[in-house]
């Protein structure tokens, strides 16, 4: 019923001596996207890391596909598995198409130049986050925003069947952010699985169909947003008073911030 | 140019291998002493004199100028990728100072003379320019991470303290191996048999060739340690094979040629400039173009006080230092943008 595609199993990971995850355990579903929230520093970038294989956790395992994700070798995970990270610096004066071809680097071996094939896959990518007119831009020129489509289409051209995203909303204002979450449910109803950290609360209530909360490396709630993302949790969980009520419109969860007289009158 | 296609490498290459040709022609018949081609290719009763300057001295010295400087270039270009980092170069990292100086303690541990073809001195240059590489990868980084202006630092101190002990080791050798190590290390293209010029060129090409079998991996490795892991390079073997390879190409080249600096700087940044970043076209365009700016260079360094020559080395770093100073004050530039 639940085929998991990625199982964290009783995680744990420090950096140093600081602890980063403690005994998470978490199932990546096939088909779903799983939002992972929480405060800043609660774990949520380190358990993407560690579903990306690019960290190992010092206890508990980790399955992909039901094999230990340490034995895949990377290039075979990087055909099935791409990551949008948080914004990267890229050192040289790449093009954004170049860039995005970088996404085939899984499925070209050795010395290869790219085919046809792999231009029509960067192409498609470029179009699905409406990146195609600054193809030819230098990778530097770009804003914020759009270097974080070109980031995401570079995983796109990975045509990966599992994506794990952090923050891809970031950088982004209201309609381009919507229309990030909006492929994403696209591409979720073509089969793609969908593991994303979030801040904005909104967007993991209206698009999410699993939220984990995650607070100083514990997970705290997993379940439909509606059940996590509530007034009880969240001032438990942020440790402030919010606001929240339903969309009207949507149905989903609506959080909003509280200056603080209102706070205040609140916690009275 | 907006992604490179196997046309456009092989016209690129062509290009400029034509350009390297012409270099090698050209420079070959530049010299204090004129000579004639047409003399030098009538062989009527033994060879002429003009034979003897063209093939005995020019030709062999303009041929090791092209393998050293192609070497050097595309050690820099690869050190760059490697380090993400486009002030890299051999010497500015003190590379060829860890070369020069394994170079010099294995010629005195053998007690040979540098510059004799097959000494024990390619294999200590060898180790030296390892040893240095080993260091400044390590002491660079921090927190996991390569800090640009550690990494210029540590090549600073690699320098000073391999400069301080060949400073070192030369007063205690005797005056004719002393004089020796001096000349050595102003870098100098100077005399060479065919035969150390084959084996250079054997060694450039295969260790330029396993770069060049990385090069698609240096282009992902720009985008980050973890993007390139979550794309399927394996980082760390990718880094060893740059890392023990450029090493080999400089510790090859110190060996013969002495520290000739800057070559690995000047040379893959214009490229990149003019070709782009691919490091699949930057690294063989680098090969090339590094062989026709040194040799230039080094026909400047014979040519330009008449009879007496410059260090080629001089040539390179008179360029190479003001080039490098202007690529420091953008890089600040940009850090405080």
């Amino acid at each position: 019923m639940h085929d998991p595609v990625l199982s964290l199993h009783r995680v744990s990971f420090c950096y140093r001596s600081v602890a980063a995850l403690d005994d998470i355990s978490l199932d990546l579903r096939r088909g779903e996207i799983l939002g992972i929230i929480g405060p800043n520093g609660s774990g949520k970038s380190t358990a993407l890391r560690i579903m990306s294989g690019v960290l190992r956790p010092q206890a508990g395992s980790v399955l992909w596909l039901g094999r230990p994700l340490a034995q895949v070798r990377r290039a075979d995970l990087a055909r099935q598995l791409a990551v949008v990270p948080q914004d990267t610096a890229i050192e040289f004066p790449f093009s954004v198409l170049e860039v995005v071809l970088m996404g085939r680097a899984p499925h070209l071996g050795g010395f290869a130049f790219e085919g046809d094939r792999d231009i029509a896959a960067a192409q498609a990518a470029l179009r699905r986050t409406a990146t195609s007119h600054l193809a030819h831009r230098c990778i530097h020129e770009l804003s914020g925003g759009e270097r974080q489509r070109v980031t995401l289409a570079r995983a796109l051209a990975q045509e990966p069947q599992v994506l794990l995203l952090d923050e891809p909303g970031a950088f982004l204002d209201i309609r381009h952010a919507v229309e990030i979450y909006d492929l994403l449910r696209d591409l979720q109803a073509e089969g793609m699985t969908i593991a994303t950290v979030l801040h904005d609360l909104n967007l993991a209530a209206l698009y999410c169909d699993r939220v984990a909360l995650l607070k100083a490396g514990r997970l705290v709630r997993l379940g439909a947003p509606g059940e996590v993302i509530t007034y009880a949790t969240l001032t438990e969980v942020y440790e402030t008073e919010v606001y929240v009520d339903t969309n009207d419109i949507t149905g989903a969860v609506n959080v909003l911030p509280l200056s603080r007289p209102y706070r205040e009158r609140l916690r009275r | 140019m907006p992604y490179l296609t196997r046309r456009r490498f092989v016209r690129v290459n062509a290009l400029l291998a034509a350009g390297l040709l012409a270099t090698l022609c050209g420079a070959a018949l530049i010299g204090p002493v004129h000579v004639d081609l047409m003399r030098a290719l009538q062989r009527t009763g033994g060879p002429s004199p003009d034979f003897v300057i063209l093939f005995d001295t020019r030709l062999p010295r303009v041929l090791l100028g092209a393998v050293v400087g192609g070497a050097l270039a595309v050690a820099g270009a690869a050190l760059q990728g490697l380090l993400r980092n486009p002030l890299a170069d051999p010497h500015i990292l003190g590379i060829s100072g860890g070369a020069a100086l394994g170079g010099i303690v294995a010629i005195i541990l053998a007690g040979q003379q540098p510059l004799a073809a097959f000494s024990a001195g390619p294999v200590g240059s060898f180790l030296g320019a390892l040893g240095a590489t080993f260091l400044i990868y390590r002491l660079a980084l921090v927190h996991g991470r390569l800090q640009p202006y550690t990494l210029l630092l540590t090549g600073v101190v690699v320098n000073a303290f391999a400069g301080a002990l060949i400073m070192f080791i030369n007063s205690l050798a005797d005056f004719y191996q002393a004089h020796g190590i001096l000349f050595w290390l102003m870098g100098s293209l100077a005399t060479q048999s065919y035969r150390l010029v084959g084996t250079i060129t054997v060694y450039a090409l295969a260790a330029a060739a396993c770069l060049l079998w990385q090069a698609r991996h240096m282009n992902v490795l720009s985008l980050g340690e973890e993007a390139a892991l979550q794309l399927g390079v394996e980082v760390e073997r990718t880094r060893r094979i740059i890392f023990f390879t450029s090493s080999l190409l400089v510790g090859a080249v110190v060996s013969v040629s002495g520290m000739i600096g800057f070559v690995g700087l000047i040379v893959p940044h214009v490229l990149r400039l003019t070709l782009g970043a691919d490091h699949r076209l930057l690294l063989p365009a680098s090969f090339l173009a590094g062989g026709m700016f040194l040799v230039w260079a080094d026909t400047l360094a014979r040519t330009l006080l008449g009879a007496t020559e410059i260090p080629v080395g001089v040539v390179t770093a008179l360029c190479g230092a003001p080039f490098f100073i202007y690529l420091l004050t953008r890089a600040a530039g940009k850090a405080f943008d």
